[in-house]
């Protein structure tokens, strides 16, 4: 029974460090918070949904949920983010809700406010194994999740695009007159944390067989804690903390019922965590 | 209808939105003491709302207190809480604060949400009228109070500004290290912005409890925290005039916006972005503010 829980745990961990990971990449180079990134989530699984429709084929609508939301990455950075260089956090910051209210509304005139199922249809291959059953669309997120994030890994380490992404992170003016095309460097990151947040969004529909309007909105939130957990821009640290909320709250419910309610946990595990190191679970040393 | 009625109608629902603008005005300019005066980013300002509101409501309905006791506790509740999140929150910055505000909201919404004692799920209802000397406040009276609390906390806010109190927000707020080099105990001003700006916002609370007479953990969750934001920053942070014109705009927009129906959020969530874009020091802000109110954060791991 712990086993199936640690199971289901780690699943549903691995898509928050998918949809936290292209957050805490965004923050790292822009330091917005990107609130409007649970905005892409969603796109990604409605863009899927209208492609797994035409095509009946999860590949297909996966790729199709990549473009369209890195497409909308693309433009946010570029007409959004872009011009608010310099201002205070808190300006890009509401910009950013505003956008995502402006999303989730324009899902709801287009689509209609109720759930429709994706109806994802995969050949039989369910796993298991001493009565730990993973189904089908649990390995299928397993190895989307795991194929990106080592595609994520590889393209921070070991590209010139990824050496610039730091360089930016670190500070832009410099990078800049070090000759590095920040404005590339800037775009190419959103728009590849934003194909990160639109699988993730598939992924979750064809898991729960259900998209709808304001999908994203517990999403957004909860993923902001995990960024900060990790350490705000970590990469390595928000996909452990992402892991490590999907296990505790999978366990918490499993085994303490539903007394704590779910979506509060990733906040009280990150109140606690903060009041401790205040620079989140993984901080860098160095830091501060 | 006759004409007498539809007359009343309209008077009351006049007096509703008169108040519900009051209540946000009340918000947006205790908001402004901690994020306009001090510089601390907080997005869970709606939580202290909520404890204020709870506070009245249970000492009303269980513990049998008049209004009048009522409203000074949950001022002194809402404060006592915030002065132990804001030495909680001491210990973190810009970003790394504004998000443990925002899961501050997020725990007390659902603290309760699932607390039996709070009403649970049902919220708490019968919430009495405010009553002096045998005269039962009517809404007339009751925008009359809200009106005399706002117009209170706006000269408070005013006062606050000249004090030496408010030089040193101001001080901690350009530049914390340079106020701290200075002599300025920052620690201390900060958790007086702290106190006094959730304390107001639990007087509102209890203001909002009386006037709704029925309340529920919803009321008081993460997106009232953001339109109380957006009012402060839309209007412009920092000033008194700027945090009353965004919550009198922003506040009266949905019943502007009445006519676009369907379409009022996707209205609404676009002018925010487009206000940002266009004046993002705000509509009343002084622009020699905005770069030094929130300087972006400098190289967080350089060396």
């Amino acid at each position: 029974m712990i086993l199936q829980q640690l199971v289901n745990g780690l699943i549903i961990g691995s898509v928050y460090a998918l949809i936290a990971l292209g957050l805490t990449m965004i923050y790292g180079v822009l330091r917005i918070l990107h609130v409007a990134h649970a905005g892409i989530y969603a796109l990604g699984a409605y863009a899927g949904l209208v492609a797994y429709g035409l095509s009946q084929s999860f590949l297909l609508a996966l790729l199709a949920a990549m473009v369209v939301a890195g497409a909308a990455g693309f433009g946010i950075q570029r007409y959004i983010y872009r011009p608010l260089f310099g201002t205070s956090p808190l300006v890009p910051l509401i910009a950013s809700i505003g956008l995502f209210i402006f999303m989730e509304d324009l899902y709801r005139l287009v689509f209609g406010p109720n759930i429709i199922p994706l109806n994802a249809v995969w050949p039989s291959f369910a796993l298991e194994w001493r009565g730990v059953k993973v189904t089908e669309t649990q390995l299928v997120i397993l190895l989307v999740t795991g194929l990106l994030l080592a595609f994520v890994w590889f393209f921070t380490e070991k590209t010139r695009l990824g050496l610039a992404w730091k360089a930016v992170a670190q500070d832009l003016e410099i990078a800049q007159a070090m000759g590095v095309n920040a404005n590339l460097a800037v775009a190419s990151n959103v728009v590849l944390g934003s194909v990160l947040a639109a699988a993730a969004g598939l992924l979750v529909a064809a898991n729960y067989n259900e998209v709808y309007p304001t999908m994203g909105s517990v999403p957004a939130y909860k993923m902001l804690a995990i960024v900060v957990l990790g350490g705000l821009g970590n990469p390595v640290g928000t996909v452990l903390a992402g892991l490590l909320i999907g296990l505790v709250e999978t366990l918490v419910v499993a085994y303490l019922g539903y007394k704590l309610p779910r979506d509060a946990i990733a906040f009280l595990a990150l109140i606690l965590v903060l009041m401790l190191k205040p620079q989140g679970l993984f901080a860098r040393k160095g830091g501060g | 209808m006759p004409e007498r009625v539809v007359a009343e109608v309209s008077l009351y629902y006049y007096l509703v939105v008169g108040i519900t603008l009051g209540l946000y005005s009340l918000l947006s300019l205790s908001l402004n003491i901690i994020t306009g005066y001090a510089g601390q980013p907080t997005l869970g300002h709606a939580a202290f709302f909520g404890i204020g509101a709870y506070t009245s409501a249970l000492l009303t309905t269980r513990a049998g207190l008049n209004f009048w006791l009522a409203l000074p506790l949950s001022f002194l509740t809402a404060a006592l809480v915030g002065w132990v999140v804001g030495l909680a929150s001491l210990r973190v910055k810009e970003d790394f604060l504004a998000i443990t505000t925002m899961g501050i909201n997020f725990v007390v919404v659902s603290f309760f949400l699932y607390s039996p004692y709070f009403g649970g799920a049902l919220g708490l209802g019968n919430i009495p009228a405010p009553a002096l000397f045998g005269f039962n406040f009517d809404k007339t009276a009751y925008f009359g109070l809200v009106a005399v609390v706002t117009i209170t906390v706006v000269l408070f806010s005013r006062f606050l500004e000249k004090t030496w109190m408010g030089l040193a927000f101001r001080a901690l707020r350009d530049d914390e290290e340079a106020a701290l080099a200075n002599g300025i105990k920052v620690q201390a001003f900060k958790l007086w912005a702290f106190v006094l700006g959730t304390g107001l916002a639990g007087l509102a609370g209890s203001l909002y409890a009386h006037h709704i007479t029925f309340i529920s953990a919803g009321d008081f969750g993460f997106p009232l925290s953001i339109t109380v934001l957006a009012m402060a920053v839309f209007g412009g942070l920092g000033t008194v005039e700027g945090a009353l014109a965004g919550a009198l705009i922003l506040g009266l927009a949905p019943e502007v916006f009445r006519f676009l129906a369907d379409y009022r959020m996707l209205v609404y969530g676009g002018l925010l972005v487009v206000m940002m874009l266009f004046k993002p020091s705000g509509l009343l802000g002084r622009t020699e503010l905005k770069i030094n109110l929130f300087r972006r954060l400098p190289a967080r791991r350089r060396g």
